[in-house]
């Protein structure tokens, strides 16, 4: 079963704010005593997902959450926007594919640094990414 | 506006990234550079982000865009002091970082270039040898 320990939710509306996200996300990853890589890992996945927020559907909301399952915990990051939603999921998470000028990593690259990655989106609606990363995972 | 400063050492250009960067920051820093190097005619650049705990997608492109443009200009870049845990990141991300040159630290970065320049000039000084270039073998 998975247990909420403690939650925050944090609004992301300009390029300055992705700082001080990462920064909340790694206090949150510290105070579980997540290791120095996965604590890496878990805030350059956040950093890509709220760039696509803010590059994508001009920001947004991502609530961070302290998880525990069995005697795992972990950190749980939610990502909401009101954006225009993504029409083919399947192809967005190909690596390589963008329809902005990027690189095209983002999404199936922040999926390899994760332990568990989940997205919802509906054209004209928005998209909602749902990221746990494991303290040992 | 925030800047990051541009040092110049004899014909080498150094830069410390000592905070997080937030995307304009990086791609006034990308600017900078490029116009740094052909207003002084900088043979090489030294990138240190020994201080640097996040490079995502984004700061990956810049990183190889500033590679590439100097070398454009006839400067050797080279990237230093990079983090493990960053290195772990960026490939699981999917970033290689094609044509950067790395070192280990400020030192052997420093030596790096300078070895760079000295083969470059000693080739240039070499006698040119392909007069009978029209006969294929």
């Amino acid at each position: 079963m998975l247990v909420v320990l403690n939650k925050d939710a944090f609004q992301i509306q300009r390029e300055q704010d992705v700082i001080l996200f990462r920064n909340r996300v790694k206090e949150f990853a510290v105070r579980i005593g997540m290791g120095v890589v996965n604590q890496t890992k878990l805030i350059t996945a956040a950093s890509e997902l709220v760039r696509n927020m803010l590059r994508y559907a001009s920001g947004g909301e991502v609530l961070i959450e302290v998880i525990t399952r069995g005697r795992e915990n972990g950190i749980r990051l939610t990502f909401k926007d009101q954006g225009p939603g993504i029409p083919d999921i399947k192809l967005a998470m190909q690596d390589g594919y963008s329809t902005g000028r990027s690189l095209g990593l983002g999404l199936p690259g922040t999926k390899r640094l994760v332990s568990e990655f989940d997205i919802k989106s509906t054209v004209g609606v928005g998209t909602t990414v749902t990221i746990v990363k494991w303290k040992n995972g | 506006m925030e800047r990051i400063p541009i040092l110049r050492m004899g014909s080498f250009l150094l830069v410390t990234i000592q905070v997080d960067l937030y995307d304009r920051l990086a791609l006034t820093l990308e600017s900078d550079l490029v116009q740094a190097i052909s207003k002084t005619g900088a043979q090489g650049v030294l990138i240190d982000i020994s201080a640097v705990s996040i490079v995502d997608s984004f700061m990956g492109r810049i990183i190889g865009n500033i590679a590439s443009m100097a070398r454009l200009l006839d400067a050797y870049t080279v990237v230093v002091g990079m983090q493990p845990a960053v290195a772990i990141t960026l490939i699981e991300l999917g970033l290689t970082l094609p044509g950067v040159q790395t070192a280990l630290n400020v030192e052997k970065g420093m030596q790096l270039l300078q070895s760079r320049i000295q083969v470059t000039a000693s080739v240039e000084e070499a006698p040119n040898e392909d007069d009978d270039a029209g006969s294929p073998e």
